[in-house]
């Protein structure tokens, strides 16, 4: 089973001895590392160890400060991104490169439109049509970018991406906001891939999708290689500890909420056209699970609560019925929300760190004028608080790395401490380490009083972190689980609807 | 080891950068940044080089004097800009308004008499007016959620309209006995400098410390910048917006206040394509027309920049002064493209 990595054919794409600096900072210390054809290599490492860097310099985004890019053994003959690609180097970027005002099958086809002087329309929606086909997914070829959920734009950017006829394929966390299904989906394509000597470079943090696809492990921390094995070599808990360094324990904290009074009320809540009559309720001190699949209306449900969409039905906090017509209006009342799509909600990427911090909580640093001190004062305990791992305060937030942007906006989120958090794909993006470490706050959350709602698509998350879980689909509650009865199986029952017992409660519902 | 090690001494190398003020090349603007400013001070050079009247104090003053509307302006327009947005309608609304202040003062007069009073009316009617009609320009931006290029192109249509039909073709005057005591509010001044110049620098400061150090300049940034984040963010999005386009059109109204005096008129052409020059000020300077960043500062450059080619084409005599529209087009273009050069680089 193990492809012992001396055994192997010449690489097809190689780097050797690169460094990349960005400014006065060195990102990459001397990077050597090859792929090779009809194998799935995995590069891991924590959030902000240099894997979006390495794949943007592989695909010809990036130039290399020093050292090379050599393809099939010569150096690398191109220098922008669309020439590589002509080369058969393809990456699906962390990042959305898609045009979010063209159509899905304008983006599929943008730069390589059928057609002579005219526009084959038919021809270039009939390929879409079968890539998606091909996907499983029921993606319309005429929809607009900007109205898919994230997880859709994440399967056109691999449909994109397959249509290309890459000989290299690198995937910068393709699965990150991906459902179970659509996973599913994706590994099956790498797998055809693979069969077909593509040569694949994947990166996650979700280390069972490593031990499942990868033939070789490169391990990166801190702009370093720091170990490499073949297949097999590695369990989940030793590419954690190459990772991060240091021995992880558990995860996930122990279950020990004591939850007090009711602090949230939520009765027969609608928001159209999927979310209809929501009721459930929150103590202080609890975590609450919101699980389904995506479309089944958790962030909408979220959205709505916090007044980011129109909505009925009552809302009580304390018992009081209050009127949350907008986020500040949600704020008032002690309600924040954190956004799952941090890119086009969540940051101000184009500004800096203090900026975006601040943002939302701008009241509080001082009237009439903004004290640029108290801002600095800010920033500087929400780098310690959460572990923000930024090369320089004053950069642009486009410029950190996932993990990163999504620790600065949980910071920003909590520093208008809120007594109820709903927390959209909490670790999106996130590397092991940090996962705990964000664990481990929510608990603290919980334990000093607060109440937090937590939506995501991670299994082992919602068990691991909920005292109790709501499983929505097709925008209605279809079961609550609670303590014994609070399995995975019993999730993932109600998720996808195949429980005798779980439609009848949702029935009753 | 070796790897601990270095990741180690990485690590340190990054709490640094943490904890370290940003060095002084930092904070100061970067080369593209001050661009604008060097060219203003190349063209006060080529102005002096060829002619010695043009430092001196009266063509000074005439330059800065003639800069303050569409400076007072554009300052305004930094904001509406910043936030995303556009005004394409204040050239012909401080016609309108000027045609409705002068009116109300002749129609005033008769009961109030020539007098200070008279004078504040009619300053308070502009003001009012600029209001208006700033928030008209508003509230069909975020209520009827129409985009302020169309709204604005209306609106420019129906004030230029209205003035031409106010003056019924010709032009509107004020009372000459009224306009010998308004004259002093262009013609005079406090030590030696102009009214004009002196509210128009009040403005332009008042206006970059709001862009930099109030909530308001920050959440317009916010709101250029991505608007969906800003609504996320419990930013007011609408009201902020809505302010951009009030506080424009009172300083349209400002405006006109000091541009009244002058000419003691309006008329169908009066404030002709002061929008153009007003929105051209504001991309010279810097601020990113698609919304995100304003520079205030770079603004009042952008207004000098414009107003200086106009008076060197006069003084020194070179080129056709029908050329203008040429060089401050290029110039505009220019400006354009070395902020792009900044962007990509
Ligand atoms: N254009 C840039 N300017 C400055 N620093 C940058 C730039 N791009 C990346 N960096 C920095 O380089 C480091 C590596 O970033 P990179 O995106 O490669 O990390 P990553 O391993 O992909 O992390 P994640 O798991 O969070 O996606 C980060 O510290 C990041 O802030
Ligand atoms: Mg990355």
């Amino acid at each position: 089973m193990s492809a012992a990595p001396e055994r192997a054919a010449a690489p097809v794409l190689e780097l050797v001895d690169v460094r990349k600096s960005f400014g006065p900072i060195e990102i990459l210390h001397g990077i050597d590392f090859a792929l090779h054809a009809g194998e799935v290599h995995a590069l891991i490492g924590e959030n902000g160890a240099g894997k979006s860097t390495i794949m943007k310099i592989l695909g010809g985004f990036l130039a290399p400060s020093s050292g090379a890019v050599r393809l099939d053994g010569k150096p690398a003959p191109y220098a922008t991104g669309a020439q590589a690609e002509a080369l058969g180097v393809v990456v699906i970027h962390q990042e959305f490169n898609l045009a979010p005002d063209l159509t899905v099958s304008e983006n599929i086809w943008l730069g390589r439109e059928l057609g002579g002087i005219f526009l084959d329309h038919r021809a270039m929606r009939a390929g879409t049509q079968a890539l998606l086909d091909e996907l499983d997914s029921p993606i319309r070829p005429e929809a607009r970018i900007r109205d898919l959920p994230v997880s859709d734009r994440q399967m056109v950017e691999i449909a994109k991406a397959l249509a290309r006829k890459a000989r290299v394929l690198v995937m910068d966390e393709p699965s990150a906001v991906l459902t179970h299904k659509e996973v599913e989906v994706l590994f099956r394509q790498i797998e055809r891939l693979r069969a077909q000597g593509v040569a694949l470079l994947y990166t996650s943090h979700r280390l069972e999708e490593i031990t499942r696809l990868a033939d070789r492990v490169t391990v990166l921390r801190d702009g370093a290689v720091v170990r490499r094995a073949g297949r097999g070599e590695l369990t989940e808990d030793g590419m954690a500890t190459a990772m991060v360094g240091r021995k992880l324990e558990d995860i996930y904290p122990a279950k020990r909420h004591h939850a007090g009074a009711v602090a949230l009320e939520v009765k027969s809540f609608s928001v159209p056209p999927l979310v209809k009559d929501i009721s459930f309720s929150l103590r202080r001190g609890e975590v609450l699970g919101i699980s389904g699949l995506v479309g089944s209306g958790r962030t909408e449900l979220a959205e709505g609560l916090v007044g980011l969409r129109p909505a009925s039905g009552e809302i009580l906090r304390h018992g009081v019925p209050v009127k949350v017509g907008s986020v500040r209006e949600a704020a008032a009342c002690g309600m924040a929300y954190l956004t799952e799509d941090r890119k086009e909600h969540g940051l101000l990427l184009d500004k800096n760190l203090a900026v975006n911090l601040t943002l939302s909580t701008l009241a509080r640093f001082g009237t009439p004028f903004i004290d640029a001190g108290r801002e600095e004062a800010a920033l500087t305990r929400a780098i310690s608080d959460f572990d923000i791992r930024a090369p320089r305060r004053d950069m642009k937030v486009g410029n950190l790395s996932g993990g990163n942007q999504q620790k600065l906006l949980l910071a920003k989120t909590m520093l208008g401490d809120p007594e109820v958090v709903i927390i959209d794909e909490p670790t999106r993006g996130i590397d092991v380490g940090t996962k705990s470490q964000i664990y481990a706050f929510i608990d603290a959350l919980a334990a000093e009083g607060r109440s937090v709602i937590v939506i995501s698509s991670d299994m082992p998350e919602i068990l691991g972190l909920s005292d109790r879980v709501l499983v929505m689909r097709h925008g209605r509650i279809a079961g609550e689980l609670e303590g014994e009865r609070l399995t995975e199986n019993a999730v993932v029952r109600l998720v996808m609807g195949t429980n005798e017992q779980a439609s009848g409660s949702a029935s009753h519902v | 080891m070796s790897d601990s090690t270095r990741s180690d001494s990485t690590r340190a190398d990054l709490a640094r950068a943490d904890t370290a003020r940003p060095s002084l090349a930092a904070r100061l603007p970067g080369l593209s940044a001050l661009g604008p400013l060097l060219a203003l001070i190349l063209l006060v050079a080529l102005g002096a080089y060829l002619n010695e009247n043009f430092l001196s104090a009266g063509n000074v003053t005439n330059v800065l004097a003639r800069s303050a509307f569409i400076g007072m302006i554009a300052v305004g327009m930094t904001f509406v800009i910043t936030s995303g947005g556009l005004d394409l309608s204040v050239g012909s609304m401080a016609a309108f308004i000027a045609g409705v202040m002068i009116l109300a003062m002749n129609a005033l007069l008769p009961s109030m008499g020539v007098g200070v009073p008279l004078i504040l009316a009619g300053m308070g009617i502009a003001l009012g007016a600029g209001l208006l009609a700033g928030l008209g320009n508003g509230l069909l931006v975020t209520k009827a959620r129409i985009e302020p290029f169309i709204v604005t192109l209306g609106t420019m249509g129906i004030f230029r309209s209205l003035v031409t039909w106010l003056a019924d073709g010709g032009t509107i005057s004020l009372d000459f006995g009224v306009r010998q005591l308004y004259r002093p509010v262009y013609y005079s001044g406090l030590f030696g400098i102009a009214w004009p110049i002196l509210v128009f620098a009040v403005v332009a400061i008042a206006g970059q410390v709001a862009m930099r150090h109030t909530r308001f300049g920050r959440y317009c940034e916010a709101i250029g910048s991505n608007d969906k984040v800003a609504l996320y963010s419990a930013v007011n999005v609408e009201r902020i917006r809505l302010m951009t386009y009030v506080l424009l059109g009172l300083l349209v109204g400002l405006a006109t206040i000091m541009y009244v005096p002058r000419l003691g008129s309006a008329s169908g052409s009066t404030g002709m394509l002061w929008e153009l020059e007003a929105i051209a000020a504001v991309i010279i300077g810097g601020t990113a027309l698609k919304g995100g960043y304003g520079r205030v500062w770079g603004t009042v450059i952008g207004v000098l920049i414009l107003s200086l080619i106009d008076n060197i084409l006069i003084l020194a005599d070179l080129v056709s002064p029908y050329l203008n529209g040429t060089i401050q087009g290029v110039i505009i273009v220019l400006a354009v493209v070395l902020q792009r050069s900044k962007s990509s680089a």
